[in-house]
């Protein structure tokens, strides 16, 4: 295949599939539907990060026979979400690890008696001591998770990084933090259950992985398959918190379903989501680096440390990710990573766009504008000589069969930003405004896919099938959240099988309808999923063909005669593929080395940013990304996933900042979180080059999270380039700047004449 | 909300309309529980994030601020007043085009907001365009997208979005 094959509906900007509906706003979110007898539900939450409970009393001013009430002691099944360590309790029972988590659930036919209820029940607690950080977690004193707070660690070493220190011309350290973010989603989590003894349980909810919480909910009801029903609806943004907290809310949903005998909603308030769901997870990061003499790379010495939060959810995964991300996109003949996830009595840290990755190219792309300036050559060079090029191996010895372009992609982010004459510009008119502009790059790869071997353990099943009413649907369990799956998936359908966009559908996102094609994360949809799509669609014809004497070329309306034909001689039409492992990729989850994902997404980004000195603002100008994701299936929808992605990492470099007092979040409300908006966004300029990747769909590699890795350290960059101050840490807001830049910077005189 | 019920009588995407509720009740959830009009989406419900945006007598007001009380009287526009007998609104079409819809639940108000700007600035700069969606918040998209499809409306529509009778909307 190459990136000019001949292709009719793929790669091109087909309308989004959903997209009449959501222009209309006919489209039905979770809190658009309502049930026969419907009830709403609440959350009891702990009000102290860490302790055993007491007590619970029940106000007697509220009259608590109008209430179904759900403890743990109602749980008919386990209490515990199920995920990687079985950890996580449904309903805190008898302890509570972190702030907001859930105790009690109340639910009532009006959604407005809920509030004054649910302050209506007094949790009485025997404090225990808490821990904050990842520094305290590390002191083992107390122990707040297993037996010494460590929910993970890896070990990754090539070649021997001892043997270089003694002989290095340069050896350059560094330090580096991130903080927490939240998605902000704007559609907030929700879910409605029902329950019938005839079906069993189903949840309708917003939500990214229906068979995560079909999972779940199978453990803690006790049911079989075949009673638990998961269906999504359309869902108002994820980034991966939709990922995981879903099965918790939903299971939390179908207790009181179940209790209640009602259909029970929770759809959260912005407070409680921003409260008592999953965060990215921050990080502390420290490089020791030698180099020789010509500046190229001899040794990268890693450790590695994520805050987790109370519960272990995804955090030994997000932490393999940050492992495999964190030596960046560099030949380096000795590395070591030594990572570790840690306890914390916070709300648990999940999955969220870069999984990892952001947090671990964070520090990789500022340290390497530390070294640069500690040894005395341009940042852009440093990394030129230092590129990983096909031919070379990686960290876990994995060798780059495809191409690998960053020379190319770099050079064209250094000509479509100017990068050279405006950093000799900015250099010139610095020294006598009050604003200083710089130039800042990121060089970067994210890994498509599920990590290792993680892709075989999926063993993903996919399809197609065709209705009696000329429809052929796309079955899968990957959802859409605005990220493009139904219009990808129905573009890919149609090209492979040699039909129209139009011809195509997806099925209902319903586990009792469709296969499990894994969850919808790490960029995997497009390359993993409409793989199997495309293989599904070109074994429908050959199928037809064999057996409904389908001719080698057919009009629309034969394909569907045939299909008929299929259809009365085998009762469906249906076309099921599962997944296959490209050949020669191996991964040794032990030795923790080998083909650490099937392919690379490759990124540069410029960012151009203004910092006043008056008011100590850092302001992005401009922004450029340009990278190669393989083929693009859809350029509308590929350029959107990059500027999304950029704009988010903005707000991770500038503007969002956690704030947790004694393990609360205390800014729980758009008016204190804050995200870039529609004055603060730069024009961002986004260049693909396109690679086809042969095991992906029409050559797709994955998208999605690429774009949220570089922003951040191409800011800080360019606040170096600006201001000479190599900042390490983000959320990077107007007061940390101020303490740096007063002390630093000579004191303007605004009034002076 | 344990205030005497009123009836409220206003004009709802050029038909008249009256309701029974609580004078204090949120124009959003009348809105969407009353009259079952559940495109206007709340996001954050302290006027933040714009997605309960809807037009109030000529203004972009935030729906889940406004008590239902206040729109006695008044003329009101939701995203399905935009399109006209299932033809869609050059702004519904345009972002439907240059990709400005991805999760599609900003999409209602922003709609609204692009709408209002359209109304009182047929040609906005790139400027204006920031300012006049600047009380929208929107995370998928970065904006950009969403800017064009306000661009390529105001070039292939100009005034005439304003110019058509508010019935007929």
């Amino acid at each position: 295949m190459t990136a000019h094959a001949k292709t009719r509906i793929v790669g091109t900007s087909v309308p989004r599939k959903e997209g009449v509906d959501k222009v209309m706003g006919r489209s039905r979110y979770v809190d658009d539907i309502e049930r026969e007898g419907m009830w709403h539900g609440a959350t009891v939450r702990s009000s102290i990060p860490r302790g055993l409970i007491r007590s619970i009393r029940y106000d007697r001013r509220i009259d608590w026979t109008e209430f179904t009430v759900v403890t743990a002691d109602d749980i008919p099944g386990q209490n515990v979400i199920q995920l990687i360590v079985s950890d996580q309790p449904c309903l805190a029972d008898g302890e509570v690890n972190h702030c907001d988590e859930a105790i009690l659930l109340l639910a009532h036919p009006d959604k407005h008696r809920l509030r004054e209820a649910v302050e209506s029940v007094r949790i009485e607690y025997d404090p225990l001591p808490p821990v904050f950080t990842i520094e305290e977690s590390e002191r083992r004193d107390p122990i707040v998770w297993g037996a010494d707070n460590l929910f993970k660690s890896f070990l990754l070493e090539k070649g021997n990084v001892d043997s270089v220190w003694d002989t290095a011309a340069h050896i350059v350290e560094g330090e580096y933090r991130t903080g927490a973010q939240e998605h902000l989603y704007i559609e907030n989590n929700g879910v409605i259950a029902e329950w019938e003894h005839e079906t069993g349980v189903t949840v309708w909810g917003s939500l990214q992985c229906p068979f995560y919480v079909h999972k779940s909910l199978l453990a803690v009801l006790d049911l079989p398959e075949d009673k638990v029903r998961v269906i999504q609806t359309e869902t108002g943004g994820a980034f991966g918190g939709k990922e995981d907290y879903p099965s918790t809310l939903a299971a939390h949903a179908a207790l009181l379903a179940l209790k209640s005998g009602h259909a029970v909603k929770m759809v959260y308030d912005r407070m409680e989501d921003l409260a008592a769901t999953t965060k990215r997870h921050p990080s502390r990061i420290r490089h020791r680096t030698a180099l020789d003499k010509d500046g190229k790379l001899l040794a990268m010495d890693i450790d590695l440390a994520t805050d987790g939060g109370a519960y272990s959810t995804l955090s030994s995964t997000v932490l393999s990710r940050a492992t495999l991300h964190s030596p960046g996109p560099y030949v380096c003949p000795n590395v070591r990573v030594r990572s570790r996830s840690w306890a914390t009595n916070t709300v648990p840290y999940g999955a969220f766009r870069g999984f990892g990755a952001p947090q671990a190219i964070f520090a990789v792309e500022r340290h390497m504008d530390e070294v640069a300036a500690a040894i005395g050559i341009d940042p852009v060079e440093l990394r030129r000589k230092n590129f990983l090029h096909d031919g070379d191996t990686t960290a876990t010895e994995q060798l780059m069969r495809d191409p690998v372009i960053l020379d190319q992609l770099l050079d064209r982010a250094l000509t479509e930003s100017d990068y050279y004459a405006k950093r000799a510009r900015f250099a010139l008119e610095n020294p006598t405004s009050p604003v200083k502009r710089g130039m800042g790059i990121s060089a970067f790869y994210h890994g498509s896919g599920f990590t290792g071997s993680g892709e075989r353990y999926l063993n993903s099943l996919a399809g197609l099938d065709v209705t009696s009413e000329d429809k052929v649907r796309v079955l899968v369990s990957s959802t859409e959240f605005g990220q493009g799956t139904n219009t990808i998936l129905t573009q890919i359908a149609a090209e492979s099988i040699g039909i129209g966009y139009g011809d195509v559908v997806m099925a209902p996102s319903d586990t009792g309808i469709v296969p499990n094609s894994g969850p919808t994360v790490a960029s995997r949809t497009s390359m993993v999923v409409g793989r199997l799509i495309e293989r599904a669609g070109s074994q429908l014809v050959n199928m037809l063909r064999e057996q409904a004497a389908l001719g080698q070329r057919f009009t629309r309306d034969e394909f569907f005669a045939a299909c008929e034909r299929y259809r009365v001689a085998n009762g469906k039409v249906e076309s099921l593929c599962r997944y296959e492992a490209p050949p020669d990729i191996f991964w040794d989850d032990q030795k923790y080395r080998g083909e650490a994902y099937p392919a690379f997404g490759w990124s540069i980004q410029v960012a151009q940013v203004a910092v006043a000195t008056l008011t100590y603002s850092a302001e992005v100008e401009e922004f450029w990304a340009v990278q190669e994701v393989g083929r693009v299936l859809n350029p509308v929808l590929a350029g959107g996933q990059i500027e999304g992605g950029v704009a988010q990492g903005i707000g991770y470099a500038l503007y969002e900042k956690v704030l947790l007092q004694k393990g609360h979040m205390v800014n729980n409300q758009m008016t204190n979180y804050i995200m870039p908006t529609a004055e603060d966004v730069p024009p961002i300029h986004v260049f693909f080059e396109q690679i086809p990747f042969q095991h992906g769909a029409y050559g797709a590699k994955g998208i999605g999270e690429l774009p949220h890795d570089g922003p951040a350290p191409a800011i800080l960059n360019a606040i170096r380039d600006a201001t000479g101050i190599g900042f390490r840490a983000i959320p990077l807001l107007p007061e940390d700047l101020f303490t740096e830049l007063a002390a630093r910077l000579p004191v303007e005189e605004p009034f002076a004449v | 909300m344990n205030a005497p019920w009123t009836t409220v009588r206003f004009n709802l995407n050029g038909e008249a309309c009256a309701v029974n509720a609580p004078p204090i009740k949120r124009l959003l959830d009348v809105l969407r529980e009353d009259l079952r009009l559940t495109g206007t989406k709340e996001g954050c419900g302290e006027g933040e994030c714009g997605s309960c945006s809807v037009r109030m007598n000529g203004e972009l007001v935030n729906s889940c601020l406004v008590p239902v009380i206040q729109a006695e009287g008044a003329t009101l526009q939701t995203v399905e007043g935009l399109a006209t007998n299932g033809e869609l609104h050059p702004l519904q079409k345009a972002f439907l085009a240059c990709g400005g819809a991805q999760c599609g639940i900003c999409t209602p108000g922003m709609l609204m907001a692009a709408a209002q700007l359209l109304a009182v600035n047929p040609h906005p700069n790139i400027a204006e365009i920031r300012e006049g969606l600047a009380g929208n918040l929107c995370r998928c998209t970065g904006f950009m997208r969403i800017f064009e499809s306000v661009v390529q409306t105001a070039a292939n529509e100009g005034a005439s979005i304003e110019e058509r009778p508010a019935h007929a909307r």
